[in-house]
């Protein structure tokens, strides 16, 4: 709430009792960093983009917000780092060295991992919690509920059950021991700022996925059912969609678009695979899709990167803690003067 | 009256004979056609005098449930009282959360927020550690009083934070509107770690008040105090009644908004907002009215928490809290107020009770361990739930009229009456001749006499009536 | 209600009210038949002459069903003009420069073949479209940029083409929610339970319960509306949008899915509503019922008005027959049989389009 927030501020300030502003407004220091700021939003942007398509794409879809989305890229974050233990890795302070070539190679076997677990993931709750509440036609506050609840599950398994399965390896309280493959270098700099190997990696890597993922929707026929069934599913039925089939789909794309951003999300934030990891994403990645227009896939690419960049902007601006509290006003206020996002809802244009 | 002869309950008769008018709907399609419905129907049909004569007692017998130390009850790893507290604050929650969820139909993931701001409220008046403590020595609030000072200050503020919130939210679509409330229970969170001066930050604010009473040579600070913590008579106990008066005055409160015009708005805005606005209920207001409503509950139960604590940290306002009471809802039945109830008393006891065991049932068990799980366990019930029972445990449909319960009443009867109809005893059953005699009439058996003829008329009119329905 | 209606209503609410203790006592020695496990047998019936003796009388019915409320224009007045008004969707133009009247007292029928703008211009009415051009001027004042709860305040309430009852609800309970736009009691009143809230809740339902006997759902108050049948959901429909006590009611092709049986009761209740002091706007494809039930009849074809006039006017003007039906005039008598025969066949096909397409 701005309004909250401003209102505390300025009490605090105007109170007798505190001296001291509990917010320090920084946009000095806005004006010095602004492109290694812009460029580490695009970074975190990248990934909020990647993930805000799955939430973007069942929406589009099924109307539905699928808060276990969140669950689906904290596995993939699982996913990837099983799979680098499989190849043999180890978590170890320093980063592996493996030149260029074969690094690349690693992080694509590893980013393959994570996108099998997360499409898995993502398919396998469409299957069981989704499905047969479709049968029953649940009211959409019921699929919801079934969302959240599913969230808790995977959670929780990670949390107790995965321990127990790998003997302790993957999941349980603490946050996985990092695995480094890419030390981070400073490759050039823009405007003064650093551009990192591991920078270029995450963002190039996005576009790449996005461009693909935009092509797959508009250009092939798996997209047109997708299109079709998002705009009008009775009539795409009838035309000889099949709607489970397109629902089926948009889950595995969701899903591996996810994996993929968990493996992104790990370079960035190596210690950031934990059962939990994956909620706060979630949120900002659904705040990135509305942002840009839920139901829209442009919309959910280019509001994950707004949303990157204005955190990273905000958080200079207000001081560290404040990065979510800026997502989540922002997301607030683009509600409130537009209301369907900046590029409108729509996976298939017109829709009433 | 025929006191001979055993009057035939409706049960033994069988199979129902009677054919269904047209546009019956099958049993099976029925989401509310459960145990609840014929609870609902007895207790309905029960006077008033009798529904207080049972109410009463019930209440009684849940606020001694904590020192009457029933063993299967009883908790073994914690304190059993402390544990009945939590419930009556949870229950209290379900009540409020239940009134924008349940009744609005407005799916509110941010309620926990409204819980942070009671509890930080009473806390920021009352702690030593707030710069704002107005309460003990030098301060214009005694100890003894403060809580009780700072109880309707919360609920001022919470109602005031509800209002902020819906304002701008409440225009928004259904689903927006949880992940908007769901962002606003995190910037609660945020705030109450990052505003360090004012409310402690991640140390919290220790030493909040609470009501002093009882005080003793043995309890120096009262039977509220956290210091009271041994024997029967615990603080938890103490505050599991202080919850329970907060519970009754709120079910009360609900209870005639839901038998009203404001009631009504809420579930026509639950089931056709748009065509809700077109009878002309004014449903942006209503709406707002329940978000202030519920939050203000959500306020007490917070001051309440706040007060039995002493003290209040962040990390006790996690945005998980806001999807566990969502599961108390859920649970129990939304709309349903009792429902909901022990929706919540199941969210707190269930955990509660395996904690600490080794054994259940002969069974050697890790409760411990059991206890751990839960969020596992509650994420499944919920989806187990909302596939096999949408509804919850005790779906009871909501009485939406302060008036009318005759028309209810008469509408049971017949349609109790018409199931003998095949045994062709009609007028036999002891009990009113009046109503024998009308059903027996309107089902086409011979006529009885002896039935008052005040409104013969009406009886013959009625009789046609249903020919013609059926 | 503020005032008691003409014909002792206020009598009757307080014959309701010594009825419902007495009802209560009768009843309270049978509570032991509604133990759980007893069979109960749907569906409930009310037996409404001896739950409410007064409503056996129809007078008295017709009475208390009757609008209370002040409306400044005279019988045979118009009671809401459309005044040029155009309805623009981007480059589409639903309504083209629309000029009609609806007189107090009047039965209008507004027809048009499929896309002619009828809805649209029902929705300009009734607040949910903001003409681009011209204005709705309902008794004596613009509707302007009311909100739509307050249109029906002001006196417009209306059906839905694809039911739209508020399913958990009761049929009471829906109607009592239409009568609810006349009342002043909020979340205060309804909280400490002033007079005023007891006095509204009492009325509400004594009118409620006179208004579903009035469309002939009385025995089904307490039935939830998904429930009911088809026909008695429309007439419960009726029932909730009289109960907002309109100047103009508006029913949006209230036949749909009858049989001729049936479209005969409706017209039958469309006059008695007329009867009883109400205005009525009806939309409807089938040309029978509205040439047998309206006073006047309004033409619409491709968002413009092509006639306006009584019934026999208008189905002899060759521009309707021509544009409407498109067919000759020997052949309108087939084309109706058609209609209807194909009606009773249509009902569930007919209510699942309508709710594909909303």
């Amino acid at each position: 709430m701005p309004a909250l927030a401003e209102a505390l501020v300025h009490s605090a300030t105007a109170g007798p009792l505190v001296h001291q502003s509990l917010i320090d407004f920084n946009l000095a220091g806005l004006g010095r960093n602004f492109w290694g700021l812009t460029i580490e939003g695009l970074t975190y942007g990248a990934i909020y983009a990647l993930v805000a398509v799955g939430y973007t794409l069942v929406y589009g879809v099924l109307r539905l917000i699928n808060f276990a989305h969140s669950e689906v890229f904290m596995l993939g974050m699982f996913g990837q780092y099983a799979t680098l233990l499989l190849l043999g890795f180890y978590p170890s302070g320093n980063a592996y060295d493996k030149g260029i070539l074969l690094t690349v190679l690693y992080l694509g076997i590893a980013m393959l991992g994570g996108m099998i677990v997360a499409g898995g993931t993502a398919v396998g709750l469409e299957r069981v919690a989704y499905r047969p509440l479709r049968k029953r036609g649940a009211p959409s506050l019921v699929f919801l509920i079934t969302a959240i609840g599913m969230s808790f599950v995977l959670q929780e398994f990670v949390h107790f059950v995965l321990p127990k399965l790998t003997g302790g390896t993957l999941g349980g309280v603490n946050a996985q021991q990092p695995i480094r493959l890419v030390q981070p270098e400073v490759q050039f700099t823009i405007g003064g700022a650093p551009v990192t190997n591991v920078t270029l990696v995450i963002i190039l890597s996005a576009l790449v996925l996005a461009l693909a993922t935009d092509l797959f929707i508009n250009r092939t026929k798996f997209g047109r059912g997708i299109r079709a069934v998002a705009q009008d599913p009775v009539t795409a039925t009838l035309m000889g969609v099949s709607r489970e089939r397109v629902i089926m789909l948009t889950f595995l794309i969701g899903g591996i678009l996810a994996g993929a951003a968990a493996l992104l999300y790990t370079l960035r934030v190596p210690n950031g695979i934990i059962y939990s990891g994956g909620f706060i994403l979630g949120i900002k990645a659904f705040s990135a899709a509305v942002l840009g227009g839920i139901g829209n896939l442009r919309g959910a690419l280019l509001g994950g990167l707004l949303l990157g960049v204005m955190e990273n902007y905000g958080q200079v601006v207000f001081g560290t803690e404040w990065r979510d509290v800026v997502a989540f006003v922002l997301l607030i206020v683009v509600l409130m003067f537009r209301p369907t996002g900046i590029l409108g809802e729509s996976l298939g244009r017109a829709r009433a | 009256m025929s006191t001979s002869t055993p009057a035939p309950q409706p049960s033994s008769s069988g199979a129902p004979t009677s054919m269904p008018p047209a546009g019956r709907v099958a049993t099976k399609d029925r989401p509310h056609g459960g145990v609840g419905d014929r609870l609902r129907l007895w207790w309905d049909a029960l006077p008033r005098p009798t529904q207080w004569l049972v109410g009463v007692p019930f209440v009684l017998f849940m606020a001694l449930v904590p020192i009457l130390n029933i063993p299967v009850l009883t908790t073994v790893g914690t304190n059993f009282g402390g544990v009945m507290a939590q419930f009556g604050m949870i229950a209290l929650i379900a009540i409020g959360l239940n009134v924008v969820v349940g009744q609005a139909g407005l799916l509110d993931l941010g309620y926990v927020g409204f819980y942070a701001i009671g509890a930080y409220t009473v806390a920021i008046l009352t702690s030593p550690d707030s710069p704002w403590n107005q309460a003990g020595e030098g301060h214009w609030l005694g100890r003894e009083w403060a809580w009780l000072a700072a109880l309707p200050v919360a609920i001022a503020i919470t109602s005031l934070s509800g209002l902020i919130l819906g304002s701008p939210t409440l225009r928004l679509r259904g689903d927006y509107l949880a992940i908007v409330t769901l962002g606003f229970g995190e910037i609660v969170r945020l705030l109450a770690d990052n505003l360090d001066e004012l409310t402690g930050g991640g140390q919290g604010l220790r030493g909040v008040a609470y009501p002093r009473l009882g005080v003793t040579e043995d309890l120096p600070n009262g039977v509220f105090s956290a210091g009271n913590a041994a024997g029967t008579l615990n603080s938890g106990v103490w505050w599991y009644w202080l919850s329970l008066v907060f519970i009754v005055i709120s079910l009360l409160f609900v209870g005639n908004l839901e038998r009203s015009r404001v009631g009504r708005a809420w579930v026509a805005i639950r089931e056709d907002e748009d065509a809700a606005e077109i009878m002309g209920v004014p449903t942006f207001r209503f709406k707002l009215w329940a978000f202030v409503i519920g939050a203000s509950i959500g306020g007490v139960a917070g001051a309440l928490y706040a007060g039995q604590v002493q003290f209040v940290i962040p990390t006790n306002f996690n945005v998980i809290n806001s999807v566990l009471f969502l599961c108390a809802v859920v649970l129990g039945g939304q709309g349903n107020k009792l429902g909901v109830i022990l929706g919540a008393f199941i969210i707190v006891y269930v955990p509660n009770f395996f904690l600490g065991r080794t054994e259940l049932f002969g069974i050697p068990i890790n409760g411990n361990e059991i206890a751990s799980y839960r969020y596992l366990f509650f994420g499944l019930a919920l989806v187990v739930l909302m596939i096999f029972r949408p509804q919850g445990l005790i779906p009871v449909r909501q009485k939406l009229l302060t008036y009318g319960r005759e028309l209810y009443v008469a509408a049971r009867r017949s349609a109790h009456v018409v199931a003998p109809r095949g045994g062709s005893d009609g007028g036999a059953r002891p009990g009113t001749p009046a109503v024998a005699t009308a059903s027996g009439g309107a089902g086409g058996a011979a006529p009885v006499a002896g039935g008052p003829t005040a409104d013969g008329p009406g009886t013959a009119r009625s009789t046609t009536n249903e020919e013609e329905t059926r | 209600m503020s005032t008691h209606d003409p014909g002792g209503i206020g009598a009757g609410g307080e014959h309701g009210d010594e009825h419902l203790a007495a009802s209560g006592r009768a009843d309270s020695s049978r509570a032991d038949l509604y133990m759980p496990g007893a069979v109960l047998e749907e569906p409930a019936i009310v037996d409404v002459a001896e739950v409410r003796p007064e409503l056996a009388n129809p007078d008295l019915v017709d009475a208390m069903v009757a609008p209370d409320r002040t409306v400044r224009a005279k019988v045979g007045e118009p009671l809401l003009q459309m005044e040029n008004v155009t309805v623009q969707f981007g480059g589409l133009v639903a309504l083209d420069d629309v000029t009609f009247e609806i007189r107090r007292g009047e039965i209008l029928g507004l027809i048009g073949p499929n896309g002619a703008g009828k809805t649209t211009a029902f929705n300009a009415m009734t607040g949910v479209y903001r003409p681009t051009k011209g204005q709705v001027v309902f008794d004596g004042t613009p509707v302007g940029k009311l909100k739509r709860y307050r249109i029906t305040q002001r006196g417009i309430a209306r059906t839905f083409q694809n039911i739209r009852l508020f399913n958990e609800m009761t049929a009471l309970e829906n109607v009592v929610v239409g009568s609810d736009a006349r009342h002043r009691t909020s979340v205060p009143g309804a909280l400490f339970r002033t007079p005023r809230h007891r006095r509204e809740e009492r009325d509400a339902i004594d009118r409620a319960m006179a208004l579903l006997e009035f469309v002939g759902v009385g025995g089904r108050a307490t039935e939830k509306a998904r429930n009911l049948s088809y026909g008695d959901q429309r007439r419960l429909e009726i029932a909730r949008a009289l109960a907002t006590e309109p100047k103009l009611l508006c029913l949006d092709e209230p036949a749909a899915g009858f049989n001729p049986a049936e479209k005969e009761a409706l017209m039958d209740l469309i006059r008695h509503i007329r009867d009883d002091g109400y205005t009525v706007l009806l939309i409807e494809h089938d040309m029978r019922l509205v040439r047998g039930v309206t006073d006047r009849i309004v033409v619409l074809e491709f968002g413009r008005v092509i006639a306006d006039g009584t019934p026999d006017e208008v189905t002899n003007d060759p521009k309707v027959i021509a544009a409407y039906l498109g067919v000759p005039d020997e052949e309108l008598a087939a084309a109706e049989g058609g209609t209807g025969a194909d009606a009773p066949a249509a009902p569930t096909t007919e209510g699942g389009s309508g709710d594909a397409s909303a």
